[in-house]
């Protein structure tokens, strides 16, 4: 019995099984026929991610077992408690089909909303969770000795950021006032960052790993709008308008 | 209504403890019941600004300490009535003051003054961050020169995020008093201009108290220069801001260099 099932978890031909997810994060999952491949696909998947289910909650969708019998669901559900999913619901399933059994106890057509749930590739990590804020807004001036780092994303200053100050960004650094400072973009996006200002007056810019402090650039854009970006491995200034 | 008021700014020598005791002395003659307390605990002056350095019996530390009564530290001043001052102590240094015996006594102080002003240590350290704790206003007091300028923005970030006030989402009030303004270098461009350290400090104006050696004097002798020569230019500085600061609406005039023979040729060559 093992050894049909090897194989079958091998073939490059395995159904995609459908996963589907719900707000308060319950996967669902829903067997189909055949069910000796739907479960050595499942294997398979879980073989492939170490930690496909987790400790999250496990709804079974059993619609497909409806004419399989009145046993249909009971095998089913012992197959996913074998292979450690934590049954929390089950659904698609006439509840007097589990009167009497164990099984009993799970709940019934719990309310929820769908939502799509990336299946995670094996061999990949998990990918980050999103960040909630990928940009940070100041709407007041940044004054001296403040420090302003932000490695998730974009900052934007709408006011002017002092002598002293230093605005540090995982990206681009917008200064809507005179940058007297200091600001360093490109914390994480590495060269892509830029920094704008609309004034430079600033002590030093840097955008990965680049820098240059105010004796570099010439009388010509101190004062003016500048945007800051790297070229070709060096840090160019350039006047905006 | 009691108002706290801090008189801070970062850099040391420009003018704070002068307007604590000028600003005071200026609300007290316009009635207003006022205490100017010293924070500057182990370099005391304003004892001595204020005259009253030989009447100085109790302190700042030993109220907040418990050893004396609050009304044992005040010393009301002599030649106002509604003027009081409670010192700092010479001999004890920063560490000798905690937040919560500083709230006591302001407490103590809000139930018998109009105005507390805070006269502030130079610097951001303790002595500093205490005297602002408790600030509903704040006096920044800045040079017209890059330093002070600097680190009055610092102070200004502070009086953002580690007063009461900002960190119960308040915003505390906070006013611009440009002190040793010198008309005659700022019209020859050797000094900053009001218009650039407005621009760079970004807060509202209350006043520009020109470089006078009236407020020496009157610091020598001991008397607020608004008590000491209330017709000076200064003094009436000070007197305008304070005005400004009980919700006066006062034009902020920036003082014009006095006339010699040599700006007269000097500004008529510029203005050609």
């Amino acid at each position: 019995m093992a050894d049909p099932l090897e194989s079958l978890a091998e073939a490059p031909t395995l159904p995609r099984l459908r996963i589907r997810g719900r707000s308060f994060m319950a996967l669902v999952v829903a067997p189909e026929f055949p069910m000796a491949a739907w479960f050595a696909a499942l294997d398979a998947q879980m073989r492939g991610v170490g930690d496909l289910f987790g400790e999250r909650p496990v709804v079974a969708d059993l619609s497909a077992t409806a004419d399989g019998g009145t046993e249909a669901p009971l095998i089913v559900l012992d197959g996913l408690e074998a292979r450690g999913l934590r049954l929390v619901a089950v659904e698609g399933v006439d509840p007097r089909a589990l009167a009497g059994t164990r099984w009993a106890r799970l709940a019934m057509n719990l309310a929820g909303r769908e939502m799509a749930v990336e299946p995670r590739a094996a061999s990949e990590p998990a990918p980050p969770p999103p960040s909630e804020a990928p940009s940070l807004l100041i709407d007041r001036p940044v004054r001296s000795g403040q420090s302003i780092v932000f490695e998730d994303g974009d900052v934007t200053v709408v006011g002017p950021v002092a002598s002293g100050a230093e605005v540090l960004a995982g990206g681009s650094i917008h200064i809507y006032g005179a940058l007297r400072g200091r600001a360093i973009a490109g914390l994480r996006t590495g060269g892509a960052g830029r920094i704008f200002c609309r004034r430079l007056e600033a002590e030093l810019v840097g955008v990965d790993r680049l820098y240059r402090t105010s004796e570099h650039w010439g009388e010509a854009l101190q004062g003016r709008a500048v945007q800051v970006m790297c070229d070709r491995g060096a840090l160019r200034l350039s006047a905006l308008d | 209504m009691s108002k706290v008021m801090v008189v801070t700014s970062g850099k040391g020598g420009v003018g704070k403890t002068t307007s604590s005791a000028a600003l005071g002395a200026a609300l007290a003659q316009a009635g207003q019941n006022v205490v100017v307390v010293d924070f500057d605990v182990g370099l005391r002056n304003l004892d001595l600004v204020m005259g009253a350095e030989r009447r100085v019996v109790f302190d700042l530390v030993n109220v907040v300490q418990g050893d004396a009564k609050l009304p044992q530290a005040l010393i009301r001043d002599k030649r106002l009535e509604t003027l009081s001052l409670l010192p700092a102590s010479q001999t004890r240094d920063k560490d000798a003051l905690t937040e919560e015996g500083i709230g006591r006594v302001i407490e103590e102080l809000r139930e018998r003054f109009d105005w507390i002003i805070c006269d502030s240590p130079a610097g951001i350290e303790k002595g500093a961050t205490l005297a602002m704790r408790f600030a509903d206003v704040a006096v920044v007091v800045t040079n017209p020169e890059v330093s002070s300028v600097r680190d009055s923005d610092r102070i200004i970030g502070m009086l953002d995020s580690k007063t009461l006030r900002a960190e119960g989402g308040e915003r505390l009030q906070k006013h611009l008093l440009l002190t040793r303004y010198d008309p005659a270098r700022a019209a020859r461009g050797e000094m900053m201009k009001v218009e650039d350290v407005l621009e760079i400090l970004a807060i509202p104006l209350l006043g520009i108290v020109a470089e006078s050696p009236d407020v020496l004097t009157a610091s020598n002798l001991g008397s607020p220069v608004t008590l000491h020569n209330p017709a000076s230019p200064p003094a009436r500085a000070y007197t305008e801001a304070a005005r400004r600061l009980m919700g006066e609406e006062v034009a902020v005039v920036t003082p014009s260099p006095q006339r010699g023979l040599l700006s007269r040729l000097f500004g008529r060559r510029a203005a050609a």
